[in-house]
C-alpha cells in the first residue's frame, strides 16, 4: 500500500521517501489512501512535579478502518510511549521509531527549544508508524489517534511493557542482552545463541554504530554550544568597539561604531543559526543513535525468541525420548504423554514459526532502515551545509560592507 | 602551544595538498586536540597565540640534539626554510599570509592588503606601531636571539651561584648616526632595566615605550628555556618601539646600548647631573666621570631618595598645601586643553582595556569553534570509514560517501577557523599595544606633574625666603649702627634668594619642555593611533570577509552535492 505522508510541521526530519498534497485539503476525490499525522501545540499542563505538556493530535485520513477524515485528540509523552511499548510487544521484529528522551530533568526548565524539539520528535515518531507498511495497520495506533482522553488514560496506566519497568530493571535486562550478545562477539560458547556469522556481523556493527554516532552527536551538540558563544562574544566585541568609538569620534569613531554594530548583527544571526543547527544536524543525528538503540532491543527480542525456540526444542527431544521409553514399556502413561508432546510440539512449532518470522522482518527492515537513514542523514547533511554556507555568506557581507567607509578613511 | 597539538593539520596545510588531508587525518585521528587551551590570564591568552601563529605556518622544528638547551627556536624563520638554524641571521621578509592564503574577491584588496601589511604591519612577532617616523627609507632593524648563560665575574662568596642569561643583539640600520650598518652586542635584562632607566630621565615629557616587567616571580616559577624565550620576545618587541620612536630612536643612550661592546657604559642612576639644560645628555663628560655639580641643573630631575631627600619634603609639603588648603597653588596647571586631553587619555584607556578584554573573548571563541568542526570532521571521517569497511547495502556506500563530504568541508572550515584567528590575533593585538602604550603616556604625564610640583615649590620657597629677609631687615634697621649678625645673615640669605631665582627659572624652563614634549607627543599618538587603529579595523575586517568566504564556498560545494536530498524532501 502506497502511503503519501505529508509534515505540517515537522520540516526537514521527514523520514519518508515522498511527500505531497497538504494537510488542509485532503484529497477526497483522490483514491490515493493516505493517513498523515501533525502533533501540534504543545501546551503546559499542572503545576510543580506534577506538570507535563500536552499536544495537539491531528489525523487525517481516509482509511476505511478510520472514523473519519479528520479526527483530533490530546495526548500526551507517556500516552506517546504507551503506543511505543504496545507495537514493540505485537511486532516483534520490526525496528520500532525511536521516541525522544524521557528527560527527568529538563523537564523542569521547559526551555521552548526542548517543547519545540520533542514536539518534532513525536511528530515524526507517529508519522514514521503511519508510513510502515505493516505498523500502519495496527489497532493501538488507531486507539492511540482516535480514542477519547478518559481511554486513554486507562490503557496507559494498564501498561506494563518491557519499557515500563524501572529504569534499574531496564538497565539490568539491557545489560544480560548486552552481555550475551558480546559474548557471541568475544566467541565464547553458549548454547543458546545463533550461530549466524551474518547476523553476528549485523550485531556487531549495530554496537559499533551505536557508538560512532554517539560520538558524532556529542560533537554536533558542541557546535551548536560554539556558535552560541560565538554570538555573544561578537556581541560584546562589538559594544566594546562602540564605546572605544565614543572616545576617538571623528572618523575613527565613526568605524569603530559601524564595525560595533555590524557584530551585533551578526551576533544575532549566529544565535539563529545555533538554533537551526540544533534543530536540523544535531537532532537528527540524536534521532539516529535512539534509532540503533531501537534496533538493539528488536535484536534482544530475537534473542530471546530463539532461546525460547531452543528450550522448547530441548524439551521435545526430552519428551520424545521419554514418550517412547513409555511407548517401549508399554505405560499407560502414553496417551498422556503423546498428548504433552503433540501441544508441545504444537508451541515449538509456534516458536520456530515465531523466531523465523522475526529473522525475516529484520532482514526486511535492516534494508529499510539503512536506506531510510541515508535519506535522513542527506537531508541533515544538506540542511547543515546550507545553513554553514548562507551563515558565512551573510558574515562575508556583513563585514564586506564596511570596508568603502574604511578605505575611504585611509586614502 | 597550539602548533604542537595540532601538528596533523599544520604540516598537511603545508606538504599536502587537500586531497591528501583526509588520508593525513585518518592517519593521526588520535592526534586531533581535545586538550582545550586554558587561558591563565588575558594578556597570557593573546600573546601566546600571537606567538603560536608562526608555529602555525611551519611544522615544528625539532632542536638538534646537540644544541644548547637554551637556545631558543628562533622568533621568526621564512616558512619556506624551516631548517635555517636557530641563530641564522636570515632577516627575509616574512611573506603576509594575505599573500600566500587569500583569493581576494577584488583586486585592489590584494594591493592594499600589500599596503597594509608592510610599513606598520609585519607579520613578525611584534606589531610595529607607528609609521616610519620620517621616511620610509631609514631603519633600524632589532634582532634578538641567542640566550647564553654567563658567569658573574665579581668574586662572589659562594663560587658559581651567580649566573645571568645575556642576548645576542643584533642592529641592521641605515642611520648615519651610527658607527656601520650591522653590529651585535651582549646584553643582559639588568642593562635593559638601565636604558629603560635613563631614557625616562634624559625623555621626560615624551611617551616613552615601557619596558619589559621583571617578572621575579615567573622567573622562579617558570621552565627555564620558556622563561628566557619569553623574555627574548619581550625584549625585542620593546627594543623595536624604541627604535620607531622619532626622538628616542636617535638617542645616545640608545645607541650606546646597541653598539658598545662590553659592559654597558650608562650609569644606573644619576645622582650626578651633568646635563644641557635641554636635557640631552653629555655623554662624554660622563663617561669620564666628570661630575659638576650644579644646583639648578639638579631641578630638571624629579626629586629622589639621598641627598634630595630634603627636597623630597619640600615638594611632598608642598603637594600637600596644593591639596588641603585649596588655594590655588602659584603656578596651576591651568591648561584647560591639557587637563580636556589628559580625561580623553583616561576614558581611551578604559575602553581599550574593555575593547582588549573583549576581544581576547573573541579570540578564544573563534579558537573552540575551529576545534569543534575539525573535531566533528574527525568523527564523520572514522563513521565513514567504518560504514565503507561494514558496507552491505548500497544505501550504506552512498550515506558514506555524503559523510565524507561533509567530513572533509568540516575539516576544511576547521582549518580557515585557526587561520582566521591567527591574523584576527594579529589585528586586535593593536588594542593591547595601545593600552600598553597607556603606560608611557602616564609616565609622561607625571614627569610633568612632577616638573610642576618643583615650580611651585621653589616659588612658594622664595616667597617665604622673601619675607624672611623682609623681617631680618626690618628688626636690623631699628638697631642703631647696623647689626652686623642680622646683616651677615640677610647677606647670605640674599645668596639664597639669588640661588633659588635661578634653579626657579631652569625648573620653569624644565617644565616648559616637558609640556611641549606632552604636546607633540599626545599629537604624534593620535595620529599614529588613528592611522594604526584604522588599518587594524580594516585588516580584521578584511580578514574575516575573506575567510567568511573561504568558509562558504566550502560548505556550498557540499550544498551542492546533497541537493539531491533537498528536491526530495520537499
Amino acid at each position: 500500500m502506497i502511503t503519501v505522508v505529508n509534515y505540517q510541521s515537522a520540516t526537514l526530519l521527514s523520514p519518508q521517501r515522498s511527500s505531497s498534497g497538504s494537510s488542509h485539503s485532503p484529497r477526497s476525490s483522490s483514491s490515493q489512501p493516505y493517513l498523515s499525522i501533525s502533533v501540534t501545540e504543545p501546551v503546559k499542563l499542572g503545576n510543580g512535579v506534577q506538570a507535563y505538556i500536552s499536544y495537539r493530535v491531528i489525523t487525517k485520513t481516509n482509511f476505511p478502518e478510520y472514523q473519519g477524515p479528520e479526527k483530533i485528540v490530546i495526548r500526551r509523552y507517556s500516552d506517546f510511549v504507551w503506543l511505543r511499548d504496545r507495537l514493540f510487544e505485537k511486532y516483534k521484529g520490526v525496528f520500532i521509531p525511536p521516541l525522544p528522551e524521557k528527560s527527568t530533568v529538563e523537564k523542569f526548565r521547559f526551555s521552548a527549544e526542548f517543547i519545540e524539539l520533542r514536539r518534532q520528535a513525536l511528530d515524526i515518531f507517529v508519522n514514521r508508524i503511519a508510513s510502515h507498511h505493516e505498523l500502519q495497520q495496527s489497532e493501538d495506533l488507531r486507539t492511540f489517534l482516535q480514542a477519547d482522553e478518559e481511554t486513554m488514560e486507562r490503557l496507559r496506566s494498564q501498561e506494563t511493557g518491557i519499557f515500563k519497568k524501572k529504569p534499574a530493571d531496564l538497565m539490568q535486562i539491557f545489560k544480560e542482552m548486552q552481555t550475551r550478545v558480546s559474548d557471541v562477539v568475544l566467541g565464547k560458547e553458549k548454547p543458546v545463541e545463533e550461530s549466524n556469522p551474518e547476523y553476528e556481523k549485523l550485531k556487531n556493527y549495530i554496537f559499533e554504530l551505536e557508538n560512532h554516532l554517539s560520538e558524532a552527536q556529542k560533537h554536533a551538540y558542541r557546535l551548536v554550544k560554539r556558535h552560541k558563544e560565538l554570538g555573544q562574544s561578537l556581541s560584546d566585541f562589538g559594544k566594546a568597539a562602540k564605546l572605544l568609538g565614543a572616545c576617538e569620534g571623528h572618523a575613527l569613531g565613526k568605524a569603530f561604531s559601524d564595525l560595533g554594530t555590524k557584530s551585533e548583527t551578526l551576533s544575532v544571526r549566529l544565535q539563529k543559526e545555533a538554533h537551526q543547527l540544533l534543530m536540523n544536524f544535531e537532532e537528527p543525528l540524536k534521532d539516529y543513535v535512539r534509532a540503533v538503540q531501537s534496533i538493539k532491543a528488536t535484536i534482544a527480542e530475537r534473542a530471546n525468541a530463539f532461546r525460547h525456540q531452543c528450550e522448547l526444542a530441548e524439551t521435545i527431544k526430552l519428551k520424545e525420548i521419554n514418550l517412547d521409553k513409555l511407548m517401549l514399556t508399554r505405560s499407560d502413561k502414553v496417551g498422556e504423554a503423546e498428548l504433552e508432546y503433540k501441544e508441545l510440539k504444537a508451541e515449538s512449532e509456534e516458536a520456530t514459526r515465531r523466531f523465523e518470522n522475526i529473522v525475516r522482518v529484520m532482514n526486511e527492515e535492516i534494508v529499510r532502515f539503512q536506506d531510510q537513514k541515508t535519506q535522513d542523514m542527506g537531508i541533515a547533511f544538506h540542511q547543515f551545509a546550507k545553513g554553514q554556507s548562507r551563515l558565512a555568506n551573510n558574515i562575508a557581507d556583513a563585514w564586506r560592507s564596511l570596508l568603502p567607509k574604511l578605505e575611504a578613511c585611509l586614502s | 602551544m597550539m602548533g604542537s597539538e595540532n601538528q596533523g593539520f599544520e604540516e598537511a596545510h603545508i606538504d599536502a595538498s587537500r586531497e591528501e588531508m583526509e588520508s593525513l587525518v585518518l592517519d593521526d585521528p588520535s592526534n586531533n586536540s581535545n586538550g582545550t587551551k586554558s587561558f591563565s590570564h588575558h594578556r597570557s591568552a593573546m600573546s601566546s597565540l600571537a606567538d603560536s601563529h608562526h608555529l602555525l605556518s611551519r611544522p615544528m622544528v625539532a632542536a638538534p640534539a646537540d644544541s644548547d638547551p637554551l637556545l631558543a627556536p628562533p622568533s621568526f624563520r621564512d616558512f619556506r626554510n624551516p631548517n635555517v638554524a636557530a641563530d641564522n641571521s636570515s632577516y627575509i621578509e616574512p611573506p603576509s599570509y594575505a599573500d600566500v592564503i587569500f583569493s581576494p574577491f577584488d583586486e585592489n584588496a590584494v594591493h592594499e592588503i600589500d599596503g597594509v601589511d608592510s610599513p606598520g604591519r609585519s607579520s613578525d612577532s611584534s606589531v610595529s606601531l607607528s609609521r616610519s617616523p620620517s621616511s620610509s627609507s631609514d631603519y633600524i632593524k632589532i634582532t634578538v636571539s641567542n640566550p647564553q648563560k654567563e658567569q658573574e665575574t665579581s668574586n662572589s662568596l659562594v663560587p658559581g651561584s651567580n649566573t645571568y642569561i645575556t642576548y645576542l643583539i643584533t642592529t641592521r640600520t641605515n642611520i648615519t648616526g651610527f658607527n656601520g650598518s650591522e653590529f651585535s652586542v651582549r646584553r643582559r635584562f639588568k642593562d635593559v632595566v638601565t636604558l629603560s632607566d635613563r631614557l625616562a630621565e634624559s625623555y621626560r615629557g615624551f611617551f616613552i615605550p615601557p619596558r619589559p616587567d621583571k617578572n621575579l616571580v615567573e622567573s622562579q616559577v617558570m621552565q627555564k628555556q620558556e622563561f628566557v624565550e619569553q623574555r627574548r620576545v619581550a625584549l625585542e618587541k620593546y627594543l623595536r618601539r624604541l627604535a620607531t620612536h622619532p626622538v628616542i630612536r636617535k638617542s645616545d643612550e640608545l645607541k650606546v646600548f646597541l653598539q658598545v661592546q662590553g659592559k654597558l657604559p650608562l650609569p644606573t642612576s644619576t645622582d650626578v647631573a651633568s646635563r644641557m639644560l635641554d636635557g640631552a645628555v653629555k655623554l662624554p663628560k660622563q663617561l669620564f666621570g666628570e661630575s659638576v655639580v650644579v644646583a639648578p641643573e639638579e631641578v630638571v630631575q624629579p626629586a629622589k631618595g639621598g641627598r634630595d631627600l630634603l627636597r623630597l619634603f619640600k615638594e611632598l609639603r608642598q603637594s600637600v598645601t596644593n591639596d588641603w588648603v585649596g588655594s590655588k597653588p602659584p603656578v596651576a596647571e591651568e591648561d584647560k586643553e591639557f587637563l580636556e586631553k589628559k580625561g580623553r587619555m583616561h576614558d581611551l584607556e578604559q575602553q581599550l582595556s574593555n575593547a582588549s578584554q573583549q576581544a581576547e573573548s573573541l579570540v578564544k571563541a573563534q579558537q573552540d569553534m575551529g576545534e569543534t568542526m575539525g573535531e566533528l570532521g574527525l568523527t564523520f571521517i572514522k563513521l565513514t570509514k567504518f560504514e565503507n569497511e561494514e558496507a552491505i547495502f548500497n544505501s550504506q556506500r552512498v550515506r558514506a560517501a555524503d559523510m565524507k563530504n561533509v567530513a572533509t568541508a568540516a575539516v576544511k572550515a576547521s582549518r580557515f577557523y585557526r587561520e582566521l584567528n591567527a591574523h584576527t590575533v594579529k589585528h586586535l593585538d593593536t588594542l593591547h599595544e595601545y593600552l600598553g602604550l597607556m603606560l608611557s603616556v602616564h609616565g609622561a604625564f607625571s614627569d610633568r606633574s612632577s616638573a610642576l610640583l618643583t615650580v611651585q615649590t621653589l616659588i612658594s620657597e622664595l616667597s617665604s625666603l622673601h619675607s624672611r629677609a623682609e623681617k631680618l631687615e626690618a628688626a636690623s634697621s631699628k638697631i642703631f649702627g647696623g647689626d652686623k649678625s642680622r646683616i651677615r645673615k640677610i647677606e647670605e640669605l640674599k645668596e639664597t634668594i639669588r640661588v633659588t631665582e635661578d634653579a626657579k627659572h631652569v625648573a620653569i624652563r624644565e617644565y616648559e619642555r616637558i609640556k611641549e614634549n606632552n604636546r607633540t607627543e599626545l599629537e604624534r599618538l593620535d595620529r599614529e593611533r588613528h592611522a594604526d587603529f584604522l588599518n587594524m579595523l580594516k585588516g580584521f575586517v578584511l580578514n574575516q570577509a575573506g575567510y567568511a568566504e573561504k568558509i562558504a564556498n566550502v560548505w556550498a560545494k557540499v550544498a551542492e552535492e546533497t541537493s539531491a536530498y533537498a528536491r526530495e524532501s520537499t
